[in-house]
């Protein structure tokens, strides 16, 4: 490609990877968040209450249907207004912890609906309380048909890690935008940021899909 | 102040905000679905080349961020001569990158289409193209429509990001506003509220009429 610099290539490339490093970690924390944030959601929107269902339920909404960019602003510059000072990494991780259980939520919904009639009703046969039926019925057998849709949303978190750059946090397109303005060379940063992700996220979601045959192998599905 | 005093004195920079909002969403739809039905084609096609185009181009948009992209498109495609103009590069990358969801949605859409379609066209001597035109995508057109309205959802949300170009957007004039008055709560808070109603009062209930009036059409409802 004409004007592409092989030595200033490799002279960022140490720098683009040290980043990685971070935008992996704000990926994985977040999706942390995200996976028991979104069990607890998606179980808050089953209970016998209305209201908290209802609540639940427009929350979810409300957060799938407004820009991730938006909520993180929203969460590193309203705080301080009340007197909460957060980090841009901690109110990085909130937004888009809480932006992701929430599709999560939907994921976790569906498996949880998919479980036969039956596995409840033999669950109250034997006595279990609901604890018990979530967790040693229901649960398990939902975790199964959900979990391509929860290894999707893994690929899509690390795909939305450079918005925390509007905040600071820094992730790859920070980087890229330090060595850019410090060089004034855009071409090789912003290009390698994205042959990183490519690089990333094609091997991730291979191996997610194998790792979903392996549980429905494992458990006999 | 108060969040009516706030909105007395900012709704008219909110409310053009809105505007350049609308018409990114617009101007990324149009491209996006053409995008779609394009390289849903293609990735369809027999002729390994374009097939290979086309699996390259949907691999390339998933697997990378829209961030990267949109960077991409509007700090290095004018090394190679190629200035976009700040508001175009904003509904380009939005819409090539939903294009690459929608191909995916396009080609499982026209899968679906039952075999004996296919047959029938070809047993009235229909020509491929006019086969594909008036008998298979009316009916693929309607089965792939309820994905669509999501995919709607997640283009309004990226048109948020086209404010990291400092397009003048609803994201954009909510960070200025911020910047000036320090008001994080009302600024983001409203910024939110409308983003909510554009997609919950707009998108998703055109969406849905859309699917209605497209299953009339075809007599199944």
């Amino acid at each position: 490609m004409f004007d592409w610099k092989w030595d200033f290539t490799w002279e960022v490339l140490p720098r683009l990877i040290h980043a990685t490093g971070n935008t992996l970690i704000a990926a994985l924390a977040g999706y942390a968040i995200a996976v028991v944030l979104g069990l607890g959601l998606a179980l808050a929107q089953r209970t016998p209450y209305r209201p908290v269902t209802l609540i639940v339920r427009e929350f979810v909404e409300f957060i799938r249907s407004t820009p991730l960019i938006l909520q993180i602003f929203f969460v590193f510059y309203v705080g301080p207004q009340f007197g909460i000072r957060l980090s841009p990494w901690a109110s990085g991780m909130i937004a888009i912890g809480l932006h992701y259980s929430c599709y999560l939520s939907e994921v976790y919904r569906g498996g949880i609906e998919s479980v036969a009639k039956g596995q409840w009703e033999a669950a109250t046969a034997l006595n279990m309380t609901t604890t018990q039926k979530y967790r040693r019925v229901i649960i398990p057998q939902a975790i199964p048909p959900a979990l391509a849709g929860m290894g999707n949303y893994l690929v899509g978190i690390f795909k939305d890690t450079p918005m925390l750059s509007v905040i600071g946090v820094a992730e790859l397109i920070h980087a890229a935008n330090a060595i850019g303005s410090e060089n004034y060379r855009y071409l090789e940063p912003y290009t390698l940021v994205g042959i990183i992700f490519l690089a990333v996220s094609l091997p991730a979601a291979g191996l997610i899909r194998l790792f979903e045959s392996y549980v429905r192998r494992k458990l006999g599905l | 102040m108060s969040t009516f005093d706030f909105l007395v004195l900012y709704w008219p920079r909110l409310l053009s905000g809105t505007g350049i909002t609308i018409a990114q969403f617009l101007l990324a739809a149009v491209l996006g679905v053409a995008v779609s039905l394009c390289m849903g084609l293609l990735k369809l096609s027999h002729n390994p080349v374009l097939r290979g185009a086309a699996v390259t181009y949907i691999e390339v948009f998933r697997g990378t961020s829209l961030v990267v992209q949109l960077y991409w498109i509007f700090f290095v495609l004018p090394l190679f001569g190629l200035s976009i103009e700040k508001f175009t590069a904003g509904y380009v990358a939005v819409g090539l990158n939903i294009g690459a969801y929608g191909a995916e949605l396009v080609r499982g859409g026209i899968l679906s289409v039952p075999k004996g379609q296919w047959e029938a066209a070809l047993a009235i001597n229909m020509s491929p193209a006019k086969r594909m035109r008036r008998i298979i995508l009316p009916q693929a057109l309607v089965n792939m429509l309820p994905p669509w309205g999501n995919l709607m959802i997640e283009l309004l949300k990226g048109t948020a990001l086209v404010s990291l170009i400092s397009v003048a957007d609803l994201m954009f004039e909510a960070r200025q506003i911020n910047a000036s008055t320090y008001l994080s709560a009302q600024t983001f808070g409203v910024a939110l509220i409308i983003y909510y109603i554009l997609s919950r009062f707009m998108v998703t209930p055109f969406m849905r009429w859309l699917e209605r009036h497209m299953a009339r059409k075809l007599g199944k409802a």
